[in-house]
This record gives C-alpha cells, sequence and structure tokens, in this order.
C-alpha cells in the first residue's frame, strides 16, 4: 500500500513531465540509436526475404535468438553479386535506422557478403554465370599464346611452392628466358587488388610474351580472391597473353575461366611458356642440313651430268678441264659445308657461277662456241695428232649443228697457220 | 613491316625443305630456295639467342619500382 504521501508525490512528478507525442518520441528514440550505432558489421541468416517491384530488398537477419530487419535499398542493392535466399549466412555492413511508421528499428544495409562455405560457392555460381553472359571468357577474344616466349612475367607469391615449380621447368626446358616475378600476396583481403593492380602494372611496362598468374592449391577459401570480378576484369582487359594455374588440377576459379589459357597445374603452366630449347635446336640444325645436301645433290648431279655428256660425245680434249672443273665442285662444296651462317650470299653467288661454267663446260656448249672435233674414218678415234693422219685420208668433223666428212689435202705438225691453196689445175 | 614470327620461320623453313626435296626445280630455283632457307635458319638461331638467362623480381616501394636479382630459396 501506496502512502498518501507518496502517492501525491507521484502525481505531482507526472504532471511535471513532458508529455511526447509518439512522433517526437520515436525521432528522439531514431537519434539515440543512430548516434550511439554507427556503421556496423552483423552477421546471421537471412531469412523472410521480400523483394518487391521497387527493386528495394527486405529481409530479416537471424540467430538462433533473436532477429533484426533488414532494409537493402535500390541504388546499392543492385550490386549484390550473389543472389539473397532465405537460409544463407551473411555479413552485412551497415547502419541502424528506424523505420518512423512503424515504430521498427531496422538496419540500413550498404554492402553484404556471403559467410561459408556454401555461400562462396554459390557466390562463385553466380558471378561466373554473370560474367560469362557478359562474354569475359568468349573464346574469341583468348589471345594466342607465342609459341616462342622469352621474356615472361610471373604474377604469384615469391615464397610459395608455385614459383619454385616453374623456375624448375623452365630451367630444365628453355634457361635462356628472362623472368620477371611481379611479387603479390595471393590469399586474404588484399589479395584481389593487389593481383589486379601487377596485371595492370606489367602491361603499362610492356615487353612481355606472357604473363603467368599462379598460386599453389589451397581450400576454396584459399583461391578465393582468384575468383574475384576485380582479378577477372584485370585478366580480360590486360594486353598481354594471360596463362592461368590456380589451385590444383581440379580446382577452377574465375580468373582461370577469364585467362587465354589454363593450366592444371604451375608446371604445366611452365611447359607451356617454354620451348624444348634442345630439341628445337636440333629440329633447326636438321633443317639446315637438308638445305645443305639438297644443293650437294644439285652440284653432284651436274657434275655426273657433265661427266656423261663427256663421255656420250668421246670427247677427249675437256677432260682436263672436267677434272679442274670437278676439284671446283669439291672446293665449293667443301665450302658450302664448312661455311659460317654470315657467308651465305657469297656462296650463292659461287653457286650461280658455278652453274653458268657448268653450262660452259658442257661439251655441246663447246661446239656452239665455234670448235669442232674430229675423228678418223670410219674407226672414230678423235684425232689429237696430225701423226696419226696422212694426206688423202677420209675424216669427220662434228660441228655445232651437223658434221663434215672432209679428205685431207695437207697436214703440217708445225703450229702454224696453213693457207690453203686452190689447185684450180684440178678442174 | 610486321616482324616475323618464330613459329611462322620456323614452319616455312620446314615446308621450304620439303619442296626443295619433294620437286623438280630448276637450279636458279633450287638456289632460291636455298637462299631463302639459309636465311630463315639465320632468323631462327639469331631469335633464340636474343635473351639469356634472367630472373628478376620486382620490388615495391610506395609507389617506387625496381628490380632485383631473384634467388629461389629452395627448402627441399
Amino acid at each position: 500500500m501506496l502512502s498518501a504521501s507518496k502517492k501525491k508525490f507521484l502525481i505531482m512528478n507526472y504532471q511535471k513531465l513532458h508529455i511526447y507525442t509518439v512522433t517526437e518520441l520515436t525521432r528522439e528514440i531514431k537519434g539515440l540509436l543512430e548516434e550511439n550505432f554507427p556503421e556496423l558489421w552483423v552477421e546471421g541468416e537471412v531469412s523472410n526475404l521480400r523483394t518487391p517491384s521497387s527493386g528495394h530488398i527486405y529481409f530479416d537477419l537471424k540467430d538462433k535468438e533473436s532477429l533484426i530487419h533488414i532494409a537493402f535499398f535500390k541504388p546499392l542493392a543492385v550490386y549484390i553479386p550473389f543472389k539473397l535466399t532465405d537460409g544463407l549466412q551473411v555479413l552485412l555492413y551497415g547502419n541502424i535506422g528506424l523505420y518512423e511508421r512503424r515504430g521498427e528499428y531496422q538496419i540500413i544495409a550498404k554492402r553484404i557478403e556471403p559467410k561459408g562455405l556454401g555461400a562462396l560457392q554459390l557466390a562463385f555460381e553466380q558471378l561466373k554465370k554473370r560474367l560469362e553472359a557478359e562474354g569475359l571468357f568468349a573464346q574469341e577474344h583468348k589471345r594466342p599464346i607465342p609459341f616462342l616466349i622469352q621474356h615472361l612475367a610471373i604474377v604469384t607469391s615469391p615464397t610459395g611452392a608455385a614459383i619454385r615449380d616453374i623456375l624448375k621447368v623452365i630451367d630444365r626446358r628453355n634457361p635462356q628466358m628472362e623472368i620477371l616475378i611481379n611479387p603479390v600476396l595471393v590469399q586474404g583481403k588484399e589479395a584481389a587488388a593487389q593481383i589486379a593492380e601487377a596485371i595492370e602494372e606489367l602491361n603499362k611496362m610492356g615487353g612481355f610474351d606472357a604473363i603467368i598468374l599462379t598460386r599453389g592449391g589451397g581450400s576454396l577459401e584459399d583461391l578465393w580472391s582468384f575468383n574475384e570480378e576485380i582479378v577477372a576484369r584485370s585478366i580480360y582487359f590486360s594486353e598481354i597473353p594471360i596463362i592461368s594455374a590456380v589451385g590444383h588440377e581440379i580446382d577452377w576459379t574465375i580468373a582461370d575461366f577469364t585467362a587465354d589459357l589454363r593450366a592444371p597445374t604451375p608446371s604445366a603452366a611452365a611447359e607451356l611458356c617454354s620451348i624444348q630449347r634442345e630439341e628445337i635446336l636440333e629440329r633447326i640444325e636438321n633443317l639446315s642440313r637438308q638445305l645443305f645436301s639438297h644443293i650437294k645433290n644439285r652440284v653432284n648431279f651436274l657434275k655426273d651430268y657433265l661427266k656423261t655428256l663427256s663421255e656420250r660425245y668421246g670427247l677427249q680434249q675437256p677432260k682436263e678441264l672436267i677434272r679442274q672443273f670437278s676439284q671446283r665442285i669439291d672446293e665449293l662444296l667443301f665450302r658450302i659445308e664448312n661455311a659460317a651462317q654470315h657467308q651465305f650470299s657469297r656462296i650463292k653467288e659461287k653457286l650461280r657461277n658455278l652453274s653458268s661454267q657448268l653450262n660452259n663446260l658442257s661439251p655441246l656448249a663447246i661446239l656452239e662456241r665455234g670448235y669442232s672435233v674430229t675423228h678418223s674414218c670410219p674407226e672414230k678415234m678423235i684425232i689429237k695428232d696430225v701423226k696419226k693422219v696422212k694426206k688423202g685420208d677420209l675424216v669427220m668433223t662434228k660441228l655445232w649443228k651437223g658434221s663434215l666428212l672432209s679428205k685431207v689435202i695437207e697436214t703440217t705438225d708445225k703450229n702454224k697457220e696453213m693457207h690453203p691453196r686452190i689447185n684450180t689445175n684440178e678442174h | 613491316m610486321k616482324e616475323m614470327k618464330f613459329k611462322d620461320a620456323l614452319a616455312k623453313l620446314e615446308k621450304l625443305v620439303e619442296e626443295l626435296e619433294g620437286q623438280e626445280l630448276s637450279l636458279e630455283d633450287s638456289l632460291k630456295k636455298f637462299e631463302e632457307g639459309i636465311s630463315l635458319v639465320r632468323f631462327c638461331s639469331k631469335k633464340l639467342e636474343e635473351t639469356e638467362k634472367k630472373i628478376e623480381i620486382l620490388t615495391k616501394e610506395g609507389s617506387k619500382r625496381d628490380r632485383k636479382p631473384f634467388n629461389l630459396e629452395i627448402n627441399d
């Protein structure tokens, strides 16, 4: 029971108190809430999701004990990187507000991120779908990886297993490469931004035949930076072809889909980026050898041809010339084989001369120049010595065109010129 | 003029050798192909010698960038 004096005191106090309107009170509570809870992160499960045609998104965030209303207003709601569904665990960023009409406090959300493995998987699928629709993975946008890469950039952690594997493979296949490592964090909050920046930076620097973007194996969360949009866009906009090798063979990241070529492992990326130097050198050497041997065969063929010709016509006289000429051919072949790489044009000139010499030296060509060859009749012995014929013998002379049958009128063993005297008396 | 690619040069060289061996060519054509082939051999060999082994790491201090030799610490 209250005493009379106490009753009186309470009544007086009530009379002294300010009487709020509902609006006034609501505004005051709102002020207190907003002052005391600036922007904050909160985690919970999505429930009672509503997406009216206005484009705003409303849902409740709850845990086992409590529930709080969430409002995600339109301009920001559009950028949610994944599709919200009831039951999803999320991390939410925003500030406390109060919806005056209903006297309800709520969080005005600014950012939302999926939480937990299922949510990551979901975010991955949704980003993949969106970027694919945008054309970031389009085959026609992919740049070809050059066959010969001599200037290589590698975006990765300088201390990871990936860089070690890559350098080992390159050292085995083609050590003569210029490699620049652009070191980045490959996991954690800053990794994605660093990776994107590194790719842009290498493009600005220029001079690289290709970039390897790589990281060793890890959990989906470890590899998450390679699933971020900023990384995908930097890969897409890179002028330099990018080979990605993220995680193990079974892991496919958004970076892998966007890259010009995806390698299953860092070692495989290194193989795709390096020629087998020894093998290629050997191939070039063989081709070079084939070139020389072909030309050598051509010369030999001409040599044989010359021999055949000289035999067919039974010409004895040019034998010395042929011998000399063969020697010259041999000398030439020797030179071709030993040719330093710088003297190819001279060799070509030599070969040109050789071919014209071959032409000049063919017995037919000798006849063409006005020489003729004479043999006895009917024995067909080539006459090289005047003593082998006597006055009155019949001789056959082969000319460039046609032959002559003649009777010897006079012989002389001197190299003096003879003046044929025509005996008019014979008529 | 666009710089010839190594792969194209090698393919051209291979085709050329094939042509030389597979066809009856005049001496003059053979010489032409020989000369072309040799210049491709030279191009390819030269290209392969253009770079030396060099492994560097980009160092970053603020916006300052530098390169220094990269030494791999192999711990296995």
